[in-house]
């Protein structure tokens, strides 16, 4: 096992939804996605997240992508126009949750391009 | 009528504020039969209305009139057609001055065409009469809780106005709201004939608006593995090689910047996205999970197999009203010890304000030491130690504008008044600035009458 961020097999894209936001995690190959799938629980990426993201996490799929699609329920300090946060719409998130560190089995580092 | 195939449909404006080369490059670099543009984010909708409330003849999106006074003659030559909610809370008055600016250039026989019947705000009160209850979508609150603040409510139309206004001719197509996937679905409605029941077409669509309706979004833009992408300073706009089956290639003009490969456009597709297989509109609700994405060429990624359903019996309405007030300020602070100077002001600035009977709860009040990990706080692999400089922004809310106001007073005095190496305090005294609160609202879809008007530049 090999500890990496989860940049080394994954991508992201965020941005606001009401008053939180939503983070798309897309695997860099189907090996990656199925670890994904198996070890980026939503607890796991609350954990992550909790001092930016105050409420619940919520995780959807979508194989056809390769996506793991988060929805942080509280994470810009009033939704809209009401937020004083620098990120008022959650575009950093993505590159947040991008740095958290997992212990990834060799096969699927093997598996899986490097950016 | 012979179907044409494939019909080109570009998007050049991805939100308020985007760059004005996007529409420009667009109609100049390569062929194009549809160029849509979006002007409108929830908070626009509330500035318009107090522009139009001061000024009658204001309320829309001038940067759009500008835009077209520089392409006219092109998209004439070219024959392409216009799609934009550039009407905002005025759609006439934007008409109005379109076909000033084509009757300027010596143009005739020009159609414009404008979809209202989105702008609820006269109605509210009627409708709240009649039983429609406007409720608060995430907290379920009445809207009686706010109506005395409202300052706009807009229902996001259907896509079918927009075709209407392209069958009688129109070749500039003026929306007030309506949801950004249908000014790209609309062109396709007319182009193809495509039915209301048509759901896996009409979803097809809206997938497709949806990859392109933040522009370069999908071709490079706000991209995780950006080292890769070429020539951003000339990206690309994206545009969508659409057939008549629902299927369709996500592409951009030779020669331009940025990528289109199955990673940007699933970057796009993730982006506010909420439940995949229920994304909803007020023409279908389109499953993201159910379509296929294949990389079939350099910058061409073709979608096919996009299934829809029935969409709801509501439309989803924006209702945005005032909701307090905000301030917020910053100053740089360097090195050494930057960070425990910064926390030292911080301090020192609700002190003062405390001294002088100004205290703000931890709900109303900000305090960001920017370059310290404000972004990414609490992740540990992203915490710096002592870094060259800090910004240090700190910011008040609350309902009542004199104490929010109050606070701007107790920041650039740090620069004589706190510890060394105080500066940056650019823009001088942070003033209140007004809350806009959002209000998403479902209302009856029969309570609502598009109306479609098409008019020609210069008479017939």
């Amino acid at each position: 096992m090999a500890l990496v961020p989860l940049s080394r097999i994954a991508m992201a894209r965020s941005g606001d939804k009401g008053e939180g936001s939503n983070v798309g995690v897309i695997a860099r190959s189907d090996a990656a996605y199925r670890f994904l799938k198996r070890e980026l629980t939503s607890e796991r990426v609350r954990q992550h997240m909790r001092a930016i993201n105050h409420g619940p996490v919520k995780r959807h799929e979508a194989d056809n992508m390769r996506l793991l699609n988060f929805l942080l329920h509280d994470s810009l300090g009033g939704g809209g126009s009401a937020s004083l946060k620098t990120d008022a719409q959650g575009k950093t998130h993505g590159l947040a949750l991008l740095r958290l560190v997992l212990d990834v089995p060799p096969d699927i580092l093997e598996a899986t391009p490097a950016p | 009528m012979k179907k044409r195939e494939p019909v080109l449909v570009a998007n050049g404006q991805g939100f308020w504020g985007d760059s004005l080369l996007g529409p420009i490059r667009l109609v100049r670099e390569g062929p194009l039969d549809y160029l849509t543009l979006d002007y409108l984010a929830e908070v626009t909708m509330s500035i318009m209305q107090k522009q139009r409330a001061r000024k009658p003849d204001a309320g829309y999106a001038t940067d759009f009139v500008r835009m077209l006074e520089r392409v006219m003659p092109e998209l004439v030559k070219k024959n392409i057609r216009v799609v934009a909610n550039a009407g905002g809370v005025n759609p006439q008055a934007c008409m109005k001055a379109v076909l000033a600016a084509i009757e300027k250039q010596g143009i005739r026989g020009v159609k414009v065409g404008i979809v209202e019947g989105d702008d609820i705000l006269g109605q509210l009160d009627e409708l709240l009469a009649s039983g429609e209850k406007l409720a608060n979508m995430d907290t379920g609150a009445p809207l009686s809780s706010v109506r005395a603040s409202v300052t706009s409510a807009n229902v996001y139309m259907s896509a079918f106005p927009i075709a209407e206004a392209l069958d009688q001719g129109a070749q500039i197509v003026i929306t007030g709201r309506g949801t950004d996937p249908g000014l790209v679905l609309g062109p396709l409605i007319h182009e193809y004939g495509w039915k209301k029941t048509d759901y896996d077409l009409l979803a097809a669509g809206t997938v497709a608006g949806h990859i392109v309706e933040c522009g370069a979004q999908c071709t490079g833009g706000n991209f995780s593995d950006w080292q890769r992408v070429p020539d951003m300073a000339r990206i690309g706009y994206p545009i969508v090689e659409a057939y008549a089956d629902g299927s369709f290639v996500i592409t951009k003009h030779a020669g331009t910047g940025g990528v289109i490969d199955l990673a940007t456009v699933t970057h796009q597709l993730a982006y506010e996205m909420g439940d995949p297989r229920a994304y909803l509109g007020p023409d279908c609700s389109a499953d993201f999970t159910s379509f296929a994405l294949e990389q079939e060429g350099k910058d061409r990624v073709r979608v096919r197999g996009v299934r829809g359903h029935k969409p709801t019996d509501t439309f989803k309405v924006s209702i945005s009203y005032e909701d307090g007030w905000k301030a917020v300020g910053q100053l740089t602070i360097s090195g050494p010890d930057a960070l425990a100077k910064a926390r030292l002001c911080a301090e020192i600035v609700w002190k003062r304000l405390e001294l002088d009977g100004c205290k703000y709860a931890d709900s109303e009040k900000l305090v960001e030491f920017v370059g310290a990990n404000v972004c990414h706080a609490g992740i540990e692999s992203a915490e710096r130690n002592d870094p060259g400089e800090v910004v240090l922004r700190l910011g008040v809310k609350g309902r009542d504008k004199e104490r929010i106001e109050r606070f701007g007073y107790e920041l650039v005095p740090l620069v004589t008044s706190g510890p060394p190496g105080v500066t940056g305090f650019a823009g001088g005294r942070p003033h209140a600035t007004e809350i806009i609160g959002f209000w998403p609202a479902l209302v009856s879809k029969p309570r609502i009458t598009p109306k479609v008007t098409v008019v020609s530049a210069g008479g017939s």
